[in-house]
């Protein structure tokens, strides 16, 4: 996901050079110009949600993160001015892998070319877009790959969380619909999030490792005061208990540069969005800079 | 002081101990004032109190009862006073990005240095988990962070001042941290359930001169006295704390341990005692005047956002480049740590003309 050759990604940089005045000062000359990726690495974001769901959570996805998309698409049973798609299935829990089969076929008939990756999110997901398309940045959608944050049971190969938001490569996408129409892959669980799992491990499609390169989840199922807080080692909480990858609670659960988290209720949203947009420490050098250059050379 | 309407009835005992305190309390200049009328009405009657037991009852509840109504309508008004009434330097902003652009080096890096801060923390043993909290987040930004307590306790690191009084151990700790202040030239007082973002602190008094005296957080007013809202945070500059320290001897304008019947809260004694050396509380705001120090939580002001500005939440809650939080649980503020320090999206630079580097010794920032 993050790798160390992160540098090939950046077409410029300036080189810093630093004076340290005293333990705690330094003071940057020039700095890195930061590199746009909205357009060389398109995210279509479809969101699960319902009628009744539209005022009480969805409008606070529209107000604050889905318009980071290139494309954001409200899915629903029912058409609606909000904007939502109408997906012809029921509401319930019973029906969420019916309503992801029709909203990736609609997305496959309507908008295959308008973006090169596809997520899918809930109405209690936050998704932080530019982070989204950093990780993806150095993989090739036209390879069958799909990202998000990795589950181990029911599934030989794994699956990826559904709440934490999964993200398909168009090559994947194509994949999951032809195994459809071809009838490799059936409505044949309830549960979305194992049943496009197991549709991906038919059509060979790879999981990909999300983590940052110091091994930190990026994309989560659950809110950050469930990872952040310090813990007295401990045998896996029961959240922690479906983990691929070997879980990490406190500090180190998490990346700088996280991608999702969930059952975010409105006013969490709002609060993720000032968090991760506004709210910041003047000045501050971050601890954490993939991508940047480091200085080998001794600068004085 | 607040006068609470009603107070005054039968009991004349209750309303001349109010009347009392009126003319003896701190901060009574104005109900003084007002209280003139009706002592002059008392000096009156008084001389003639000798005729009949009873109008010098009447002439003393009438006295009160004129003394509280014109205090309480007082109270009201002070409250919708116009701005010229105010002091001039009432709004403190941080410098201007531009202004911070047209500096050179050398004025850039005295700066960063005279910017330095100490901070006293004043925790008593049942704040233990905040101490522990702040101790384990955001106190490690400042230069030199010092806890105070009242009593010392099993597992609180901090200097035990052994004192009950609030006021008396703030006086205290404000003296050891004077004396022990080094170079520093910064001085922030809070409790650990605040939280503080230090960076932001700097900036905010990156351009004054602390020399001079400053005395800076959320301010209030109670009666004619502006007052720095200890909830939110105290910041108080080395010639404030110097002016302090002085007028502390002084046992008449600021005593240690009042003598008025009930205790006036540590943070308005503190705006009295700083007032009478001719220090004046001053709000922090940003560029936009939304104020840097807050005693509610992230999510209580997000809350109270979306009811008063369903289109614009975030953008109007709070500041960017705020200062203090308060009320928020200890794993809400290991979210909070992670929310200002660390969680960020990429590609989002701000160029900001100096650098604080993180502390040595933490792992969540």
């Amino acid at each position: 996901f993050y790798s160390l050759h992160a540098e090939n990604v950046h077409t410029t940089h300036s080189i810093h050079t630093a004076e340290i005045l005293n333990s705690n000062i330094l003071i940057v000359k020039n700095r890195r110009a930061a590199l746009d990726l909205s357009q060389k690495v398109r995210v279509l974001c479809w969101v699960m949600t319902q009628p009744q769901h539209l005022k009480s959570r969805t409008q606070h996805i529209r107000a604050t993160w889905g318009k980071r998309c290139n494309i954001v698409l409200y899915m629903s049973s029912e058409a609606s001015d909000f904007p939502t798609v109408g997906l012809n299935v029921l509401e319930g829990r019973s029906q969420l892998y019916w309503k992801t089969i029709r909203a990736f076929q609609h997305i496959h008939m309507h908008h295959l070319d308008d973006a090169d990756w596809f997520l899918k999110a809930d109405d209690d997901t936050f998704v932080v877009l530019e982070n989204l398309r950093y990780g993806l940045s150095k993989h090739n959608a036209e390879e069958p790959l799909y990202f998000g944050r990795r589950f181990t049971p029911f599934v030989a190969q794994g699956y990826m969380s559904g709440g934490a938001g999964y993200v398909l490569s168009k090559e994947a996408l194509r994949r999951f619909v032809k195994g459809f129409a071809d009838g490799l892959c059936t409505h044949n669980t309830e549960i979305e999030d194992i049943g496009l799992g197991k549709c991906m491990e038919t059509m060979k499609v790879q999981l990909g490792d999300s983590r940052d390169v110091l091994g930190r989840q990026t994309f989560h199922p659950y809110p950050p005061n469930n990872y952040l807080p310090r813990q007295l080692p401990r045998p896996r909480p029961w959240y922690l208990l479906y983990e691929h990858y070997h879980p990490v609670e406190g500090p180190g659960c998490c990346s700088d540069l996280a991608i999702s988290f969930h059952y975010i209720d409105a006013v969490q949203m709002h609060t993720l969005e000032y968090y991760t947009y506004h709210l910041r420490p003047f000045g501050y050098k971050y601890r954490f800079n993939p991508g940047e250059r480091s200085e080998n050379r001794n600068n004085s | 002081m607040r006068w609470r309407a009603g107070e005054t009835d039968s009991r004349t005992d209750t309303t001349f101990l109010l009347f009392s305190g009126c003319v003896y309390g701190n901060e009574c200049d104005v109900v003084a004032s007002k209280c003139e009328q009706s002592s002059v009405l008392l000096k009156e009657l008084r001389s003639s109190m000798m005729s009949e037991g009873s109008s010098f009852m009447k002439g003393l509840i009438l006295g009160g009862i004129f003394c509280l109504v014109m205090s309480f309508f007082e109270t009201f008004n002070s409250g919708t006073h116009s701005e010229g009434h105010e002091h001039l330097h009432h709004h403190l902003k941080p410098v201007s990005k531009d202004e911070l652009q047209k500096l050179s080096e050398s004025q850039m890096s005295d700066w960063t240095l005279q910017v330095r801060v100490y901070c006293l923390i004043m925790v008593t043993p049942k704040l233990l988990v905040h101490w522990a909290t702040a101790n384990d987040t955001w106190s490690k930004h400042c230069d030199k962070s010092v806890f105070y307590t009242s009593e010392s306790s099993k597992a609180l690191e901090a200097i035990d001042l052994q004192e009950q009084d609030e006021w008396a151990r703030l006086r205290k700790a404000i003296k050891h941290a004077y004396e022990n202040a080094g170079d520093l030239r910064w001085f922030f007082v809070a409790r650990p359930t605040t939280y503080a973002i230090i960076e932001n602190l700097k900036y905010l008094v990156l351009d004054k001169d602390p020399s001079q005296p400053f005395y800076i957080g959320h301010t209030e007013k109670s009666g004619e006295l502006d007052y720095v809202e200890y909830d939110s945070g105290i910041v108080l500059s080395y010639e404030a704390m110097r002016r302090l320290i002085e007028i502390f001897k002084d046992e008449d304008r600021c005593p240690e341990r009042g003598h008025a019947l009930w205790k006036t809260p540590e943070e308005k004694q503190l705006a009295t005692c700083l007032k009478y050396t001719g220090v004046f509380a001053e709000n922090g705001e940003d560029a936009q005047g939304k104020g840097l120090f807050n005693k509610k939580s992230v999510s209580s002001l997000i809350s109270d956002s979306m009811g008063q500005n369903p289109a614009d939440v975030v953008e109007a809650c709070c500041s960017d480049m705020a200062i203090t939080f308060g009320g928020m649980s200890p794993s809400q503020i290991q979210v909070l740590m992670y929310g200002v320090y660390r969680l960020r999206p990429y590609g989002h630079d701000f160029h900001d003309s100096l650098t604080f580097l993180p502390p040595n010794d933490s792992d969540n920032d």
